[in-house]
């Protein structure tokens, strides 16, 4: 009834191709942008803004990179936070060292700096597969790390290796409010999504999926491993990057190496998990999931009047068991759920 | 000279430590294909139960150490009943994240009972040095390392004569090598999983005793797993031999540079050292020391 694509016909192939070939699709996409760009900024409390929307965006954008690699390209990755990390002391360095550079260029060539280091890292994915390659992933987290906090030149000598980052500014715009830091985030992210949605339906994307789903059979048809699985290391670090970027300047304010820990590399690992592998509405659901439920527990362990550290490791309990419930009951995670819900109201209020 | 042998002996000690929660790994993965990220978790686990019986309930050690085997025992029986059953015939990469999502399970569990402060475990082996060697040779050598090593020498060969020479341990690589083929000729799969499970707590409870006595109990323990990686990459994932060789290079090589080449960077590459150097190797070759060559086909 609501989602009834009957009498909907695509006479070209233009049409047929759009990235929303269904309308109620596009009218609900145009709808929830409308929203997030107009209404949101309208209602959010900065509380809302800092604690939940901002940080939403960011691990959706970081979500949306690792997305791409373990997702599209098929190489588990558990060095996630290193790329951010890279992108975030990248933009910093491009701010402070060349004066009047505009924030949006510092970001994107710090992502490129991501993609730079992601290449180095990803060469050795040529040779070795599998949890071989994640475990090698590691070296990135830790080395990447490690050069941040003990090369000075990186944190511009600072002696307790925690910088304040630089002002936002475009244009002559600050964007210093946690509101408009919000509408900045959103609208670097929706513009590197819907860049991805592009992406991953065009040859780029294709191969990606041919080498996910058997590279050796990929290689044998004539795709080149090598700059595919390169390709999808370059994009997904930029994509951390910019999102690292975007966590050190709108949510944290801050700039240091202890917050691209191995502990957010694994969030982010479990939000494309729950969310849904290799799928970029998926990105965004297990984002606001992992984002929302350490809040919700809080205020049940708060009702309930629980001391901090039971809450604490309560947490550790429920993400690892939500983890291993997913991966059996919905490998293909709450993307997925949605998918069910949307064949359920193309028939609704039938049952068949 | 004195001075690099200490560190290269202390390395190697530290190496066979290693190589311990190493082999927690490849046994599993040995005999169900499963790569256990958990096993550190597991370690935290089997140290913070024991240390937790002896300092809430009084247990004396040589009591809380055979309880503590039983809960591991139960931990990795309902491991295998409640998360690897239902992925059986999984893509392995899907396997490698529920451990992950186990890790994060047992590490709540652990403090959740017994709480997240640091404790001191004594298990009656003092860490001072080795009077001979200090007073011939000049060389520091903790009496600790060694007995630890020595235990853990024990143990290595046990499991690897185990594996080698007893029906289960056959049994045991059948069922790696392929689950459907040993179910087809009559190997209890589940049983055989049992097995293993309850092993790599065996393994991890030794591994979580001997490094929280000399680290104290607490949560950095569970990073020991993280160690333990470089090991696997190096040594290969299948080869018990390959975890200890591999223990003892990534113990000796790390101990090594963040001696002499830590000072010209800045130090603490002890981090990230084994795994730019196992790393490295894999370009070499990719399967490992001792790992099994993988031949893929379409």
């Amino acid at each position: 009834m609501f989602y009834r694509e009957a009498g909907q016909f695509k006479p070209t192939y233009q049409a047929d191709s759009q990235i929303f070939p269904i309308r109620q699709d596009r009218i609900g996409i145009m709808l929830l942008l409308a929203i997030a760009f107009l209404a949101v900024p309208l209602v959010a409390t900065p509380y809302m803004f800092s604690a939940i929307l901002i940080p939403f965006l960011i691990f959706s954008l970081a979500a949306l990179g690792l997305n791409i690699l373990t997702g599209y390209a098929g190489q588990l990755s558990l060095g996630t936070a290193a790329f951010m990390a890279v992108g975030a002391f990248a933009a910093y360095n491009f701010m402070l060292r060349i004066p009047g550079i505009p924030v949006l260029l510092a970001f994107v060539l710090g992502g490129l700096c991501a993609a730079l280091v992601g290449v180095a890292f990803g060469l050795p994915s040529l040779r070795i597969r599998g949890f071989y390659l994640a475990a090698a992933t590691l070296a990135t987290q830790f080395f990447v790390v490690w050069c941040l906090t003990k090369i000075q030149w990186f944190t511009n000598y600072s002696s307790s290796g925690v910088i304040t980052a630089q002002k936002i500014t475009i244009l002559g715009y600050n964007f210093d409010t946690p509101g408009s830091k919000y509408v900045l985030t959103l609208a670097i992210v929706c513009v590197m999504a819907l860049m991805l949605r592009n992406m991953v339906r065009t040859n780029v994307g294709r191969s990606w999926m041919a080498v996910r789903d058997m590279d050796v059979a990929a290689e044998v048809i004539g795709f080149r491993l090598m700059r595919t699985k390169l390709l999808a290391f370059a994009v997904s670090s930029f994509y951390c990057g910019v999102a690292g970027a975007l966590y050190a300047y709108a949510y944290l304010g801050t700039v240091e190496p202890e917050a691209y820990s191995l502990d957010l590399s694994f969030r982010i690992l479990f939000m494309i998990i729950i969310g849904g592998v290799g799928s970029i509405i998926g990105a965004f659901f297990g984002a606001a999931f992992i984002v929302l439920l350490p809040i919700l527990l809080n205020i049940i362990a708060h009702a309930l009047q629980l001391p901090t550290s039971v809450a604490s490791n309560l947490e550790l309990m429920v993400f690892g068991a939500l983890i291993i419930f997913f991966l059996i009951v919905e490998p293909h995670g709450l993307a997925r759920l949605w998918q069910i819900a949307k064949e359920k109201l193309r028939l609704w209020p039938f049952p068949h | 000279m004195s001075f690099f042998f200490e560190v290269l002996i202390g390395g190697l000690l530290a190496g066979v430590m290693y190589a311990l929660v190493a082999l927690g790994f490849v046994l599993i993965y040995k005999a169900s294909g499963v790569f256990n990220f958990a096993q550190g978790a597991m370690v935290f686990f089997a140290a913070l139960t024991c240390v937790g019986l002896i300092d809430k309930f009084g247990v004396p050690l040589w009591l809380a150490i055979p309880l503590t085997m039983a809960a591991m025992v139960l931990l990795g029986l309902a491991t295998e009943r409640i998360v690897l059953r239902p992925l059986v015939n999984q893509h392995e990469i899907t396997l490698f994240m529920a451990t992950i999502g186990l890790t994060f399970f047992i590490e709540g569990l652990a403090q959740l009972i017994w709480g997240s402060q640091v404790r001191r475990l004594d298990i009656g082996i003092e860490d001072v040095p080795i009077m001979y060697l200090l007073d011939n040779f000049n060389i520091s050598i903790s009496q600790f390392d060694v007995t630890a090593a020595g235990i853990c020498a024990i143990l290595v060969t046990g499991l690897a004569l185990f594996f080698s020479k007893t029906k289960i341990g056959r049994a045991l690589r059948a069922v790696a090598d392929d689950h459907q083929a040993a179910l087809a000729v009559g190997i209890p799969l589940q049983q055989i999983w049992g097995i293993v499970w309850a092993v790599a707590g065996f393994v991890a409870l030794v591994a979580g005793l001997l490094w929280g006595a000399r680290n104290g109990v607490q949560f950095a323990l569970t990073f020991v797993a993280l160690k333990a990686l470089p090991v696997l990459i190096l040594g290969g994932f299948t080869s018990v031999p390959g975890a200890i060789v591999g223990g003892l290079i990534i113990g000796a090589s790390e101990k090594l540079a963040e001696v002499y080449i830590g000072p010209m960077v800045g130090g603490g590459i002890e981090g990230w050292f084994p795994y730019v150097l196992a790393l490295l190797f894999l370009l070499v070759r990719p399967e490992g020391l001792f790992g099994e060559k993988i031949i893929r086909r379409i």
